[in-house]
């Protein structure tokens, strides 16, 4: 896409994060899309492209009373919603339609209305993979690890302290779901769920949602908001199997997806004053970390201990506390996405003073798929 | 170790070979006719070129223990803890699997462990593709989500 052509001019989670047992998952789209149709001053006649996920596209343009002419239900787990971002720069670019909303609503902790994914049986996972015990994503998406380690010198400190670091972020946002300080020790003593996996490195099961509003950046300032502008974007996807990752050291989905955004924006690792990488799992920003290039393989355990993404350190990472201690609705891009356009309208709790680039990584089901976006507040 | 009625591999018409091989104590790979790229899981055609010619050719069963994690919240129908492990086949390879005959701990499990191909009927149709530690000395009788 061409940088800085599109802006983000709506954005905004459900009006409640955690525990939404009175909210349907439908409902959780509709909330975080009323939210950020009133952030920016739009109705739903002004919407006429609909993106999103886990939901049907037909089903959230009829609930929100939308007659869109462009229309995207990509699919690919968390980073489906930076996907759709994406798309939606490209479709508008193209003249397809004009203002794209895009929305994820997600009942992951109490289940209201949403439905099951399910195993089928018949698919290459399902005959080789899912008969031998897994468990869902704790049990698959870790898989990788044990061999990381060996090959390349992490350690289980190293692995455990990205929680501790992410904590000291969610410390600094209200809305995050734990905000106490938490140690090392505490990663260890906490409940194992899958070795090398303490519970304090898996990431949270909640309720919410977040929905974004696009247009074009000529557009953009006539909104009452801040405009923040697309600058990059990549996508990619791997394999469904985890077993077939080719590199459990390395993403390829990752790689693929960063270098084309980074390509795209035009600017350098030292450009990035802002980074969210899409944690599911302690082990997921240190692959990110390498796969896009911030260190070298081997090096981002080292780089987290020396607290280059802690407050305070030169690349502040995941600020909002991210899905091991912010929130985690099972499709956690979302309110990655989000963060970035708060910190890059200078309205974050834990906001990054001067911060005027930010880049924003999504993984989804597994290592399968990635999408890369990165934002700017400088037109 | 039990399985799920739910979660039983059911075969296409692309993968039948193999899990026919698998109940006759056999592990089956594929390879290409046109550029002899080994791969897994099966399908009837080389995913490195896309030639159509390709031979199913049974595995030596040799493989190293990869990577795995140690599941700690097992299901109601399985007891204790379990290995989910990713195997590299001699042959080049990976397939996700568990490592029975074993402790199911860090410290019996040992990445790059060999290991030797075993096979669990779980069903009359359907037999697992499981494997051991290679040397008889590293096997228990009991443990290991066997």
């Amino acid at each position: 896409m061409k940088p800085k052509s599109i802006a983000i001019v709506g954005a905004a989670e459900t009006t409640e994060l955690g525990k939404i047992p009175n909210m349907s998952q439908i409902q959780l789209h509709a909330d975080a899309a009323l939210n950020a149709m009133a952030d920016c001053g739009l109705g739903p006649k002004d919407i006429d492209g609909i993106a999103c996920a886990a939901e049907w596209p037909t089903d959230l343009a009829h609930y929100l009373g939308i007659t869109p002419s462009w229309v995207d239900g990509t699919m690919v787990g968390g980073c489906s919603f930076m996907i759709h971002l994406r798309h939606a720069a490209a479709a508008i670019n193209e003249g397809l339609c004009t203002t794209v909303l895009i929305t994820h609503g997600e009942s992951g902790r109490s289940w209201v209305g949403s439905k099951a994914m399910g195993n089928n049986p018949a698919s290459l996972a399902g005959q080789f993979e899912i008969p031998y015990g897994c468990m869902g994503p704790p049990t698959m998406f870790t898989i990788p690890v044990l061999r990381y380690m060996k090959d390349l010198g992490l350690t289980h400190e190293q692995l455990a302290n990205v929680a501790v670091v992410q904590r000291e972020w969610a410390s600094k946002n209200p809305r995050a779901t734990h905000q106490d300080l938490i140690t090392i020790e505490d990663v260890f003593a906490s409940k194992m769920i899958a070795y090398p996996f303490h519970i304090l490195e898996c990431c949270l099961v909640t309720d919410g949602g977040g929905a974004l509003i696009l247009t074009t950046a000529e557009r953009a300032k006539d909104f009452p908001t801040k405009p923040v502008y697309v600058l990059g974007t990549g996508e990619s996807v791997e394999t469904p199997m985890i077993s077939q990752m080719k590199d459990f050291t390395s993403s390829s989905a990752f790689k693929v997806s960063g270098k084309k955004a980074f390509n795209e924006a035009g600017i350098s690792h030292a450009d990035v004053d802002h980074l969210m990488i899409y944690d599911a799992f302690a082990h997921l920003p240190i692959y990110g970390l390498e796969d896009l290039g911030f260190v070298q393989p081997g090096e981002a355990g080292d780089f987290i201990w020396e607290g280059n993404t802690a407050p305070g350190g030169k690349l502040p990472m995941n600020t909002n506390g991210g899905g091991l201690s912010y929130m985690h609705s099972g499709m956690y891009g979302m309110y990655a996405l989000q963060e970035s356009v708060r910190q890059m309208r200078g309205i974050a709790p834990a906001q990054v003073a001067g911060a005027k680039t930010s880049v924003c990584h999504g993984v989804g089901g597994m290592f399968g798929a990635s999408s890369t976006i990165i934002m700017t507040n400088e037109k | 170790m039990a399985i799920n009625p739910k979660t039983l591999p059911k075969p296409t018409p692309e993968t039948q070979h193999f899990w026919d091989g698998a109940r006759a104590g056999k592990l089956l790979l594929q390879q290409c006719d046109n550029c002899q790229h080994i791969y897994f899981p099966p399908r009837p055609f080389c995913p490195d070129c896309a030639s159509r010619a390709v031979t199913i050719f049974q595995a030596s069963g040799k493989g190293r223990l990869y990577s795995y994690v140690i599941n700690h919240r097992p299901p109601r129908w399985i007891e204790g803890h379990y290995s989910i492990a990713v195997v590299e086949l001699d042959e080049g390879p990976r397939l996700m699997s568990n490592i029975v005959e074993v402790e199911q701990t860090p410290e019996a499990l040992i990445l790059d462990m060999p290991l030797d191909v075993v096979f669990d009927a779980v069903t009359d149709d359907i037999t697992l593709v499981k494997f051991r530690p290679a040397d008889p000395a590293s096997r228990t009788t009991s443990g290991g989500g066997a």
